[in-house]
């Protein structure tokens, strides 16, 4: 599904990815930790193809595609999407008609014809539902005046309408309470298939008690330093990252 | 081709007689009006020179019923219409909500016609403004609007002032007189558009706006002109105690358009929002100049005018605020933010604050800035291409303004108008409108 090899970027002159390798198989469920700034949303930008995002050397290959070659929308319309750390407020524009045109743009792509109105609007509010947000949120400005757990759900109710193929989630459990981290959970293990992947990025290993990870990472100094199954976050959890700091080094 | 004074005067009509010692004494005062120029501070960025045309008046054209409904959007409102500054009848409702008198200065009798000399001219600058004094000395017809006190009129009033002809050059002078008597409550949509036709048409409109203790008038200002249609234009509102004034602009660009919009608090307790859009590109231009006078305490006003000015557009936005000594206790806020969506548009934005009294809240903020990088980005990584993204993130940004107009069916059907102001293919706002 995702081969990521060697991969440098760098961010304002400074280099932030430097030599990290990954690898995510079709249907599994990466889990990436590790310490604040030390590159987990500088990768996830770069995988989205966000301007400034140089990358300096390394490959990153998608479903067979160098997906570095590809625009930032032709990633999304492939099928990855990156649930933000910080998602964008837009105000002016309704949270619906930004689904409708992300939806539309994605089937598009896959050569599926454009919901009718009284059809996407079952499926936004089946999405809702599931996302555990109220419709009004729908009328809304896209994450305009959301709080912080509102905004990581309706990145959850994009991907829930996206289905992509590769699901990054950059901390989408940070600041959520515990109903809201088992919505979360409960949204991704619903999209869980064979063809599906997620990387989750996290500090916390609660968020993965409700997802299982087929593998934990350790992103430190801008490399995977330490790779394991899920009894590695529990390690973390207990240790933290003191222990690793030879290979951060 | 005479001096411009001339010219620009030449599209005069007949006027009924009560109305021609007030005529005549403002055709005394333009012949020595000084016309504006670059050097005058409130002209610097707007040049007049597009008026310098052989003006003829205006001719009646007849128009039909279903081009004027492509223009006008139908907001279940009371219409009436003037092609040229003559009135089309045909094209007009002729039912009126009870509390609300309405006459043309050429219709109206005695006392209607005392109430009108009464008032005419009484919101405007005591020292004069140059196409005010142009209006006055070239004006043929107007209309007069009194709401009765405590009326409240749930209907609204959509005047359509529409350009069309094809040949010579023409002028237009609509003029508005509105008293809204004391609690009473109305809604006032004018239109300005132009219907077809080739002929370039240069519009002068002034209306006054006058708010009884109370009152609330909730006045929308759409100037839909563009290209060879010329439009400068005065609101003067004076409002009295109480009174809440809810003004909203929308300005399309044309090769001149001008707004002076002034409101006098003059009242305690009076209360103004004005919002505005601007939406300029190709070659056009739009100049809006706001002045809130706060003439006594306790008045509040919030401004918000936003602009998306695009390829070699020019906009001009100036929002004066003026807080006179004895105004204490006044609150008053304005917000103007611009976005650049080309390398050669551009716009000049100045707040100019006055403020005589000490104990005031005033707050003020201008802003010109391109699209942002990072909401764009944010739309294409869900797959929107950067083109709709980019017409969607515009959009957004003046739709939030559109969003505080109080009357629904004119933000619905204003939205689709927005939309393709930036959108050069209809398939690009599909998701908007
Ligand atoms: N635009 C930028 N300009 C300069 N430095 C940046 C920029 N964006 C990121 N960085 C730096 O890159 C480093 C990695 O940041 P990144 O956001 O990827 O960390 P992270 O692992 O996601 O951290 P956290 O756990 O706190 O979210 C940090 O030192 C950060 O300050
Ligand atoms: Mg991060």
């Amino acid at each position: 599904m995702l081969t990521i090899d060697n991969l440098h970027a760098r961010v304002e002159g400074k280099d932030i990815l430097k030599g990290l390798s990954l690898t995510i198989p079709p249907g599994e469920v990466h889990a990436i930790m590790g310490p604040n700034g030390s590159g987990k949303s500088t990768l996830g930008h770069v995988l989205a193809g966000r301007p400034g995002y140089e990358v300096t050397a390394g490959t990153v290959t998608f479903d067979g595609r160098d997906l570095l070659a590809m625009d930032t929308e032709e990633r999304a319309r492939a099928g990855v999407f990156l649930a933000f750390q910080y998602p964008v407020e837009i105000p002016g524009v309704s949270n619906m008609e930004f689904l409708k045109a992300s939806v539309d743009a994605v089937r598009e792509h896959r050569g599926e014809e454009s919901l009718d109105a009284v059809t996407f609007m079952k499926k936004a509010r089946a999405a809702c539902k599931t996302a555990n947000l109220d419709q009004t949120f729908l009328k809304r400005g896209v994450n305009e005046g959301f709080s912080g757990g509102e905004k990581k759900r309706n990145e959850l109710l994009q991907m829930l309408l996206l289905e992509p193929t590769l699901g990054i989630l950059d901390e989408t459990d940070s600041g959520l309470d515990i109903d809201a981290l088992q919505v979360v959970a409960e949204g991704v293990n619903s999209m869980r298939g064979a063809d599906r992947s997620f990387i989750l990025v996290t500090h916390y290993q609660r968020l993965l008690d409700y997802i299982q990870p087929d593998r934990v990472h350790v992103l430190a100094g801008g490399r995977i330093v330490r790779s394991g199954d899920a009894s590695l976050a529990l390690h973390l959890e207990d240790k933290g990252y003191a222990w690793l700091d030879d290979e951060v080094a | 081709m005479g001096s411009m004074h001339e010219t620009l005067a030449a599209g005069a009509a007949a006027a009924p007689a009560w109305l021609t010692p007030a005529r005549d004494a403002a055709r005394q005062a333009w012949k020595t009006t000084p016309l504006p120029t670059r050097k005058t501070e409130q002209w610097k960025y707007t040049s007049i020179a597009p008026l310098e045309q052989d003006f003829g008046p205006g001719q009646p054209v007849a128009l039909d019923r279903a081009a004027v409904d492509g223009l006008l959007p139908d907001i279940g409102a009371l219409r009436l219409v003037f092609v040229n500054g003559h009135f089309a009848p045909a094209l007009s409702s002729d039912k009126l909500p009870e509390g609300l008198e309405l006459v043309r200065f050429a219709e109206a009798d005695d006392s209607q016609a005392a109430r009108i000399r009464e008032h005419l001219g009484s919101a405007l600058p005591a020292g004069g403004h140059p196409f005010a004094t142009l209006n006055g000395a070239a004006l043929g017809d107007g209309l007069f609007l009194a709401v009765a006190p405590g009326a409240s009129i749930h209907e609204p009033l959509q005047l359509a002032w529409l350009t069309a002809g094809d040949g010579e050059p023409f002028t237009v002078t609509p003029r508005l007189l509105l008293l809204a008597g004391e609690n009473s409550c109305l809604s006032v949509v004018e239109h300005f558009a132009d219907a077809g036709g080739s002929a370039p048409s240069f519009s002068n409109a002034v209306t006054e706006l006058l708010l009884a203790p109370g009152a609330t008038v909730n006045h929308y200002r759409l100037n839909l002109e563009q290209g060879h249609a010329l439009h400068i234009g005065g609101v003067h509102a004076r409002l009295d105690r109480d009174a809440t004034l809810n003004s909203f602009c929308l300005g399309l660009g044309a090769d001149l358009k001008r707004l002076d919009l002034v409101v006098n608090l003059a009242g305690p307790g009076a209360h103004a929002e004005l919002d505005g859009i601007y939406l300029p590109r190709g070659d056009e231009h739009v100049d809006y100049h706001t002045c809130l006078e706060h003439a006594v305490p306790h008045c509040t006003s919030l401004e918000t005018f936003r602009g998306v000015i695009g390829d070699r557009a020019r906009a001009v936005f100036n929002g004066r605020i003026h807080i006179h000594p004895q105004a204490q206790k006044t609150r008053a806020e304005l917000s103007n933010k611009n976005l650049l969506t080309s390398a050669d548009a551009e716009v000049n934005s100045k707040p100019e604050l006055e403020i005589y009294a000490d104990d005031v809240q005033c707050a003020h903020g201008a802003t010109v800035a391109q699209l942002d990088t990072l909401a764009l980005h944010y739309l294409r990584s869900r797959g929107v291409s950067r083109a709709e993204a980019e017409v969607m993130l515009s959009f957004g940004f003046v739709n939030e303004v559109l969003e505080s107009a109080r009357l629904e069916p004119l933000r619905d059907a204003l939205r689709p108008l927005l939309a393709s102001r930036f959108a050069r293919d209809p398939s690009l706002m599909r998701h908007l409108a």
